[in-house]
């Protein structure tokens, strides 16, 4: 197995030297094409269209031993599941969306407004929820310790951040574009530039961890965590969408990009579009 | 009940290695302070199809109390280490070890068997898995709960925690291999972030 995980965590994306040296950008592209044809032919066939990323996607090594080998399992939800956790405004300081002031001087980078919208499969607005963000910096590192990407740290930038969205599910940060970064998958592997978003519903089933990804990137069709969606329609579906609109004159460029979470099972009642929000008040 | 999803999810992705300093907050696997009448430890190693612990995955748990309430208090990123809030996150250490401290869950409804909501995140794995630890105890509510009751014995077996001797449960979870841990589609697709 080319990806056994390290005896130390030194190196989490690393995979053995053997490996590294024999595995190039070519090899991996080989792979990735040979799964994309394959998908394009099941589609023509009347496949569906698979809208989540493989579990087992090779071209991404350290997949192998990390997906469950057996179909996941049906199961209705039960009750505590039909439910999330609630978060509000004492969770959460509303400067915690603002990346660009967390130190004492502004962060190296393109300034840039992201905003979007959280809803469900039915369309409706995820409100009262928790955003999480974390990213890195310009130069396409992440202040942590097992981050050896010989690029210049930010002491102004961590990239970290965090918001409730609102009553219409929305919610909206100011930070700095991240640069694209190489890591250990195989010789010459670069990330494409991503902000990981982590998000909660109404219902603790509709939870997710995603990233989101700049419009126009050369390196989307080299990415093996991108490409482990094969779908074209859902990957574009990770890719927000540059808005001049929302783009601040001398300030920041602008980035829309909506959320869908899957749909309610749970029947609603109208108190809920308020979301937690009113248990600050308790 | 509304099964008529018409908006496509957005596709999920790995959490990668480096959330360590986004998603982990202070007291995060706290949900009630170490010591605290009614208090128990979860704890358990996350392994990988070699057998190997994982050193970079979090986990998060989601639970009713201990009389089976599922409440709806804020609090849960900013513990002010007396209010239940039902959630808490664990990232496992470089042994592979996560811990909770937590309640037992009480059943949600009466007679049935309790058990606490898990969500898997890690390095690798390209979208979050769901998956369930009953309490080892009542025999009879495990007998009748639905997804433990479709599932052959073996299998059913990953889903219950092994009661320790300080009144702690341990739970370990495989993502792959021998004794893989089931994990939960709650969307009947087949797409929701199913094998290949």
């Amino acid at each position: 197995m080319s990806d056994a995980v390290p005896a130390t965590p030194a190196a989490p994306t690393a995979v053995p030297a053997e490996a590294r040296r024999v595995e190039t950008q070519q090899d991996l592209d080989a792979e990735i094409k040979a799964l994309g044809d394959a998908y394009a032919r099941a589609l023509k066939d009347g496949a569906a269209p698979e809208t989540q990323p493989r579990l087992d996607f090779p071209p991404y090594r350290s997949s192998l031993l990390r997906h469950p080998t057996k179909s996941l399992h049906h199961a209705d939800p039960e009750t505590i599941e039909l439910y999330s956790p609630a978060f509000g405004h004492q969770d959460v300081h509303e400067l915690e969306s603002d990346l660009t002031i967390q130190h004492n001087g502004e962060p190296l980078g393109e300034r840039i407004i992201v905003q979007g919208k959280v809803l469900d499969g039915d369309g409706r607005p995820v409100a009262g929820q928790l955003v999480e963000i974390w990213q890195a910096n310009s130069s396409g590192r992440y202040i942590h310790k097992r981050d050896q990407h010989p690029a210049p740290l930010d002491p102004n930038f961590t990239g970290v951040g965090r918001c409730i969205t609102g009553p219409d599910g929305s919610y909206r940060f100011v930070t700095i574009k991240p640069g694209a970064y190489p890591w250990k998958n195989h010789l010459n592997a670069w990330r494409p530039a991503h902000i990981h978003f982590s998000l909660f519903g109404q219902e603790f089933t509709q939870r997710i961890v995603t990233q989101m990804y700049f419009p126009g990137d050369q390196l989307f069709p080299l990415d093996p965590i991108y490409q482990s969606i094969v779908d074209q329609d859902a990957r574009d579906r990770l890719v927000a969408t540059y808005d001049h609109d929302l783009t601040q004159p001398e300030w920041a460029l602008g980035y829309n990009w909506d959320i869908i979470l899957t749909g309610s099972k749970r029947t609603w009642t109208e108190n809920e579009a308020l979301g937690a929000e009113g248990d600050d008040h308790e | 009940m509304s099964n008529s999803t018409k908006l496509v999810p957005t596709p999920g992705q790995t959490v990668g290695p480096f959330y360590g300093y986004a998603l982990p907050y202070n007291k995060d696997r706290e949900l009630l302070a170490p010591g605290s009448p009614g208090s128990i430890r979860l704890q358990g190693t996350v392994y990988d199809g070699a057998g190997h612990p994982v050193p970079d995955a979090i986990l998060e748990i989601w639970q009713p109390d201990s009389e089976g309430n599922i409440v709806h208090r804020t609090g849960s990123l900013v513990r002010d280490g007396y209010t239940f809030t039902g959630f808490g996150r664990s990232a496992v250490g470089n042994t592979g070890v996560y811990t909770f401290t937590t309640v037992n869950p009480g059943p949600t409804e009466p007679g049935a068997a309790a058990f606490i909501s898990v969500a898997v995140f890690a390095r690798g794995l390209m979208n979050r898995l769901f998956t369930r630890v009953y309490l080892p105890e009542n025999d009879e509510a495990l007998a009748k709960d639905p997804l433990l009751s479709s599932l052959d014995p073996e299998r059913r077996k990953t889903l219950i925690a092994r009661r320790d001797a300080d009144g702690g449960l341990t739970w370990d979870i495989r993502l792959q291999g021998e004794g893989e841990t089931v994990f939960l589609d709650f969307e009947g697709t087949g797409t929701g972030g199913a094998a290949q």
